[in-house]
């Protein structure tokens, strides 16, 4: 079997060699006869596929079939691992993780090679960017990390079992949405070159990939989400984001694309920021080839790095080589990129699209120098230096108070110019409602918990907080007043009730308000991430009856016991909840011990509301009296972050949904055309 | 004797209500060993705050924390404490770059590129205001001033948008 995998793998590669050669070689030679060239190497490409698909479902099959004489099965399955996680193993490891990578890259450049009809010159340059990539990866998974290398000597009983942090449900699903986000970004990125390289007229490209760019971003913002949501419930720390360098390796393309989204639109509409937009796809490609490049050269430490290995010198030399081939084909055809417009007013839309992308930038710059400062400090003084969340939060937080005074602004400003009456006008009401929940905040008592009753002169944290959420009800009211005013202009044309012409408006414009639903769930994010001023905890040994109180809870330990199944051994305590006397929940905070990896594992207990998040972690036992040790957590408003992210995910659903044929309004007075309404972005 | 001004007096009263604040908040042993343990790492490689670090049979938090408290509770300074966690861990179990030498740069660089980013959209904001207008097919003249305005609010009152 294994040696069947192997073949595939080199039969991917010779396939994708032919498919990047010869489709090079057609394009180059432009006659009747490269057509057909063409065609053999679109179809190699189609072939690879299948090649790298046949490859990752033997090492599924063998992984369910415990075939432990293949090294990579045996180091990450063992015979009592759920079947869940035997799948998941295939990209719980250096090796089948790359494969796994190749397999999505290969599905994504079937998709893009079926449609060809699309452009069909186009098509052709970005497939042969795609073979290139596609053979990089081939290239790691048949000579620097092979999948199907044998373990020496008689086969194994049984295998070292996965990594218990990894046997957790997200697992199963937050790598593969990882993977399509960055794997995604080599579309846009294949079709962003072409199009450089062909000095492509027009805009069509991105419009070509805006739905994939989309898509990508989609993946990976799910991805991030699904990653922090495992780092909380897994890890039991009691955060979610520690700046972890594999955690910023995730945000770094996520902030770049978020850019390249923004100020696309305005290559769209006023054909400006051409060569900003070719640059800014090309470095988001390259922070997801260079994420993937620290999570596995071991070049940082990393709880979350759980490929290392030394491959690190292939992944240089391909960052190396990425660079190289986009600067070239940006210095011989930069001419093409001038920008045909205008900028007329610092008070536009165009202004604003300045901003957000430099803002974002300057948040991505950061997250890249801290994670990197380490390896510099080491050149330098010759020790390595810590960088944690210290320093990324007392330089991103104020950005992303900026970058959300953007969000409130920005949709409110007209393209080209926007006048004072107008602003005055559209910010009257959100600015008003965002002042009173700021008092509201301030003047409520301290005793109602969370951020209630802020006190912003106290700590920079809680001023910070309170600014989050005052921005966060501006963005949230000018939000509400775009659908309201747009839904008004529909139900007058319509006849409809405002809430069906908002749907209605929804549907003649999804990306634009598509856009908007994603702003929301931001906003909803940032007010979750606004808790975490005020989160408390409290540790504490309990045994039979033993108190604990934190907030407005008191925790009773009921008893404590413990269990054994075949994978792993367990201890784990029974704690009544209590609230205002009355109790309200009972939790199993736990410990596991799994026996193959030899490791531990914390289950927490999380009683989550939409006001708090009651947070238990089993640390152990007393190892004098035997007792269990209890850390309690009070996470104010985490919920808010994963109901932002199904916002942020709706949201994006709707900017991928086809309009609807816009519905022409009937003009008051005599024009020319009749008046689209809501048809911009 | 010359009269004091204002100015004078506000910094000194600035200056007594800052030296109140520090000697309150020194004598808050609880309030230090939270600050200071929020500064430093755990050593054992798992990435975490000391004050933070709960996972289970961990070798070094319990006694990092011990020696936190009990340096405290000798009366040792705040630098003093730090110096000697760096002595005994290196200086990975500092939090963040201290703000002294090439650690100084850590800190500088997001802001400085923050100040040359917005030098540059000036710079290219001013060269775009500059650019003559694009010609519009078939000799349509561009609308200037209070027309462009007129037709602008023409949108606006019938689309309300």
């Amino acid at each position: 079997m294994a040696q069947l995998g192997s073949f595939a793998l080199m039969l991917a590669l010779a396939l994708s060699a032919y498919s990047f050669v010869f489709g090079l070689i057609a394009l180059i030679q432009k006659n009747r006869g490269s057509e057909r060239l063409a065609e053999t190497a679109r179809r190699a490409g189609i072939a690879t596929f299948a090649a790298v698909l046949l490859a990752a479902l033997i090492l599924a099959v063998a992984a369910f079939q415990n075939d432990f004489s293949i090294a990579y099965i045996y180091h990450h399955t063992n015979r009592d691992l759920e079947w869940p996680y035997k799948l998941a193993a295939l990209w719980s490891g250096q090796e089948g993780s790359l494969l796994f990578w190749s397999l999505l890259l290969a599905a994504y450049g079937l998709v893009l090679r079926l449609r060809h009809k699309t452009d069909q010159r186009l098509f052709a340059h970005a497939s042969v960017v795609i073979a290139g990539i596609q053979i990089f990866f081939l290239l790691l998974l048949n000579f620097a990390a092979r999948p199907f290398g044998l373990m020496q000597g008689a086969m194994p009983a049984d295998g070292a079992g996965l990594n218990p942090l990894l046997q957790y449900p997200e697992m199963v699903i937050h790598p593969p949405m990882l993977y399509l986000g960055y794997v995604g970004f080599s579309v846009p990125f294949a079709f962003a070159l072409s199009a450089l390289v062909m000095r492509y007229p027009g805009e069509k490209w991105i419009h070509i990939t805006r739905r994939w760019t989309m898509v990508t971003w989609g993946f990976l913002t799910c991805g991030v989400f699904l990653g922090m949501h495992w780092a909380y419930a897994v890890l039991g720390w009691g955060g979610y984001w520690g700046w972890d360098p594999v955690e910023s390796a995730s945000l770094m393309p996520w902030l770049t694309g978020t850019a390249f989204l923004h100020s696309v639109m305005m290559q769209e509409k006023r054909g400006m920021l051409k060569t900003w937009n070719v640059w800014l796809i090309f470095i988001t490609f390259m922070l997801t080839i260079f994420g993937t490049d620290l999570t596995r050269s071991g070049m940082i430490n990393s709880v979350h790095a759980f490929a290392q290995s030394s491959i690190g010198g292939w992944f240089h030399s391909f960052l190396l080589i990425i660079f190289v081939v986009c600067l070239a084909a940006y210095l011989k055809n930069s001419s093409f990129l001038r920008s045909e417009h205008k900028l007329e007013s610092l008070v536009s839309r165009e202004a604003s699209f300045l901003f957000n992308n430099l803002l974002l930038l300057v948040a991505c710059f950061t997250v890249l120098w801290g994670t990197l400062f380490p390896i510099l400090s080491e050149w330098v003084q010759g020790h390595k230096i810590t960088v944690g969340a210290p320093f990324f939060n007392r330089v991103n937080v104020p950005v992303a108070l900026l970058l959300l005074l953007l969000t409130a602004v920005g949709p409110l400003l007209a393209w080209r110019r926007t006048s004072t009456e107008s602003i005055k006008r559209n910010f009257k009401w959100p600015a008003l409602c965002a002042v009173l929940a700021g008092v509201f905040l301030v003047a409520t008592p301290p005793s109602w918990g969370g951020p209630f009753g802020m006190r912003p002169w106290n700590d920079i944290s809680y001023f910070y907080s309170l600014m989050a959420v005052m921005l966060a009800v501006l963005v949230a009211a000018t939000v509400i007043s775009e659908f309201v005013r747009g839904g008004r202009v529909i139900s007058r044309h319509t006849r409809q009730n405002l809430l069906a012409s908002m749907v209605h408006l929804g549907h003649r414009n999804t990306r634009r308000y598509g856009g908007y639903i994603v702003h929301f769930g931001v906003i909803v994010v940032i007010i979750g991430f606004a808790g975490s001023a005020f989160n408390q905890d409290k540790e504490q040994e309990m045994t039979f009856g033993d108190q604990m109180t934190i907030g407005s809870y008191m925790l009773k330990c009921e008893s404590f016991t413990q269990d054994d199944n075949p994978n792993y051994a367990s201890e784990w305590a029974v704690i009544d909840v209590f609230k205002h006397g009355a109790q309200i929940a009972t939790v199993y905070p736990e410990r596991r011990f799994y026996k193959a990896s030899q490791q531990t594992s914390t289950i927490v207990a999380n009683r989550s509301t939409l006001k708090e998040d009651l947070y238990l972690v089993y640390e152990g036992q007393n190892q004098t009296t035997g007792h269990p040790v209890i850390k309690a957590h009070l996470n104010p408003l985490v919920m808010w972050i994963w109901i932002g992210a199904w916002i942020m995910l709706a949201g994006t659903i709707l900017a991928l949904v086809p309009n609807a044929v816009p519905v022409r309004a009937a003009a008051p007075v005599p024009v020319r055309d009749a008046v689209t309404v809501g048809a911009g972005d | 004797m010359s009269q004091k001004t204002p100015l004078r007096i506000y910094l000194q009263c600035g200056l007594l209500l800052a030296a109140i604040f520090v000697f309150l908040g020194a004598g808050d042993q609880n309030a230090r060993f939270e600050d200071l343990g929020h500064q430093m790492m755990c050593a054992c490689g798992c990435n975490q705050i000391l004050l933070e670090c709960n996972h289970v049979g961990c070798p070094l938090s319990d006694g990092m924390r011990n020696d936190l408290a009990s340096y405290i509770q000798r009366g040792d300074s705040d630098s003093l404490i730090i110096q000697a966690f760096v002595q005994k861990f290196g200086p990975t179990v500092l939090i963040a770059p201290t703000t002294t030498g090439f650690n100084r740069l850590a800190w500088i660089m997001p802001y400085l590129i923050l100040i040359l980013g917005l030098g540059s959209v000036y710079l290219i904001v001013r060269s775009w205001r500059k650019r003559p207008e694009p010609a519009l097919a078939d000799g349509i003249p561009h609308a200037h001033g209070a027309e462009l305005d007129q037709y602008s609010n023409q949108v606006r009152k019938e689309t309300e948008l």
